[in-house]
């Protein structure tokens, strides 16, 4: 994995803002159709934030509280794999720069 | 807000969900000429949620508000435009340096975190009533005619819908009018805003003041997938980023996050950086398709804008949404004025906005590039051609004893390393005259 002379993603993402759903995630994985479109390292290498992960146990982590809210694993995943929506009124990211 | 024009049976003339540059452009002009305006916006604040690369020829705005390039938060007018190409070992840049550039104060460079907040503010000064932290769950229908928008158990009613929620458009699916974008449609900015003095940039850029530089690179940034990196000056910032074309980042096998680092990285980017702070490190997709991305802009009681609409053009030299969102707006205002001074919310009276788009400088550059996305396609554009122009350019400079060639020769014997065969260089730059 590349790294620069900002750091690693997680250190990255800890500069930005996020007002955190701790209630509801915004994303949910349907494992069993992952499991069969093997849609698991497609989601992992498109996602900047580093929002999806294998676990041992062959299933796909998600740690929606990462999320920048593109759009781009949406756009990518088999069908029926992703529910993906934005998350609630005024919650997830709040860029300060843009 | 004119009370004379708000009919009983709505609760707004107007809804415009998302405040970037298209909602908010549609919002105020609707406003100025008197119409009850609700401008919904999911973000905590308007901008919050918006980020783009940052490069606005904002010309546009000056029909908008005369006053935007003195007030609008600008970061710097940019004189220097670069075009580069990048290897692990090269940098090729067409540099571009012009006065008349910053007299004309076209192309400014800006932040949408701070831009959009400021446009929000000036609809709200002419009477938009501003929503923010209000998330549109979908739209409220009548038979085959929009009447309002959902948010959580709330319903509004208007005469008209402006969907102006950007690439994503959950309104456009809810609508019809879209359903999952084809890939190639679709491009993943993954961008870092980089903190340093405002002497250092000047300092390091070359620019006197105000000026900025903007640079697009292609080639190693993404290391042959389609799209590019870019880098533009701000205030005491730096936005730095790449553009991944989707189709291509899911056949290469490459991660996004990777080819951003690689990017900022690079021995020939690295140095630019040296020393900054890490502000935010952020994502958004960038509709890519061009004309052909273009959907139905109208439904009975829905008008489409911006980057809902797909109104995004990417010509290689530079990548435009933000005026075409804002000229967009413009045209949507007129037409929805139109059909609430006659009443008539009907598909074909809200149809003279694609009409009128079509004519104004919006429909003809979606035209004049239709060919462009098709264009950049071409894989040889990522890779080869950058190779290759270094390969010539190194035979110029690397005067090491042995006896120089003239220029052609030269170019030939680059072309017979470079897997690019002169045919298929004569054919690429036909196709990009033809394109571009
Ligand atoms: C990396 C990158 C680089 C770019 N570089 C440039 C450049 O240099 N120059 C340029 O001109 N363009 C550039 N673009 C394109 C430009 O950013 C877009 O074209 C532009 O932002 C489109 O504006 P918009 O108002 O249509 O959409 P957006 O700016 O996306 O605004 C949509 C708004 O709708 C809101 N919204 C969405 N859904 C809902 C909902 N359900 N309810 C309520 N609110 C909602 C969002 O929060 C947002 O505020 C770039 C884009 C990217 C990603
Ligand atoms: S929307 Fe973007 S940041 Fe969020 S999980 Fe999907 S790819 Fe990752």
């Amino acid at each position: 994995m590349n790294t620069n002379q900002f750091g690693t993603v997680t250190e990255r993402l800890d500069r930005n803002h996020y007002e955190t759903d701790v209630e509801q995630s915004h994303i949910t994985v349907d494992q069993a159709a992952a499991r069969a479109a093997d849609a698991g390292p497609l989601l992992v290498r498109i996602c900047p934030a580093h929002v999806y992960s294998i676990q041992a146990d062959g299933t796909i982590g998600v740690m929606a509280a990462a999320c920048l809210e593109c759009g781009a694993c949406l756009a990518v995943a088999p069908p029926g794999v992703l529910s993906w929506r934005y998350p609630r009124s005024g919650m997830g990211i709040t860029y300060r720069e843009g | 807000m004119n009370a004379e024009n708000q009919s009983p049976d709505v609760d707004f003339d107007v809804i415009v969900v998302g405040a970037g540059v298209a909602g908010c452009v549609t919002a105020y002009q609707l406003a100025v000429k008197g119409h009850s305006v609700l401008l919904a916006e999911r973000g905590p604040k308007p901008g919050s949620k918006n980020l783009s690369g940052g490069v606005f020829y904002c010309s546009v705005m000056k029909e908008v508000m005369p006053e935007f390039e003195a007030e609008a938060p600008i970061e710097r007018r940019v004189t220097r435009n670069c075009l580069s190409f990048l290897s692990p070992t090269s940098f090729v840049n067409l540099d571009y340096r012009d006065e008349r550039l910053a007299q004309n104060g076209t192309a400014v460079t800006v932040l949408r975190a701070k831009l959009d907040d400021w446009l929000a503010t000036k609809c709200e000064d002419v009477g938009v009533t501003l929503m923010p932290g209000i998330k549109v769950d979908g739209l409220l229908k009548d038979a085959d005619r929009i009447v309002g928008i959902k948010a959580g158990d709330d319903t509004l009613r208007s005469h008209v819908v402006v969907a102006a929620d950007g690439v994503n458009s959950f309104l456009c699916r809810d609508a019809g009018i879209r359903a999952t974008e084809p890939t190639n449609h679709l491009a993943v900015g993954v961008k870092s805003v980089i903190r340093l003095p405002r002497e250092v940039i000047e300092e390091r850029f070359n620019l006197n003041g105000d000026e900025g530089a903007a640079y697009a690179v292609v080639g190693d940034c993404t290391n042959g997938v389609g799209g590019g990196g870019f880098l533009y000056t701000n205030i005491d910032s730096i936005s730095i980023g790449v553009v991944l074309r989707l189709d291509d980042l899911v056949e290469r096998g490459e991660s996004s996050s990777d080819l951003h680092d690689r990017f900022l990285s690079n021995p020939a980017i690295a140095p630019f950086l040296k020393g900054g702070e890490l502000l935010e490190y952020g994502s958004h997709l960038v509709a890519e398709g061009g004309r052909a991305m273009v959907h139905d802009l109208t439904r009975p009681g829905l008008v489409v804008v911006g980057d809902a609409a797909g109104l995004t053009l990417n010509t290689g030299l530079t990548l435009r949404g933000m005026d075409l969102a804002a000229g967009s707006g413009i045209v949507a205002a007129k037409t929805i004025d139109t059909a609430l001074q006659q009443g008539d919310f009907s598909q074909a009276s809200l149809d003279a906005y694609t009409a009128e788009l079509d004519a104004t400088f919006v429909g003809q550059d979606m035209r004049t590039y239709a060919k462009a996305p098709d264009f950049f396609l071409n894989p040889r554009m990522y890779g080869d051609y950058g190779r290759l122009l270094s390969d010539v350019l190194y035979g110029v400079y690397n005067l090491d004893m042995k006896p120089r060639r003239h220029l052609l020769p030269m170019v030939m014997a680059a072309l017979k390393e470079s897997p690019v065969k002169a045919m298929q260089l004569a054919r690429d730059a036909y196709a990009a005259v033809r394109a571009l």
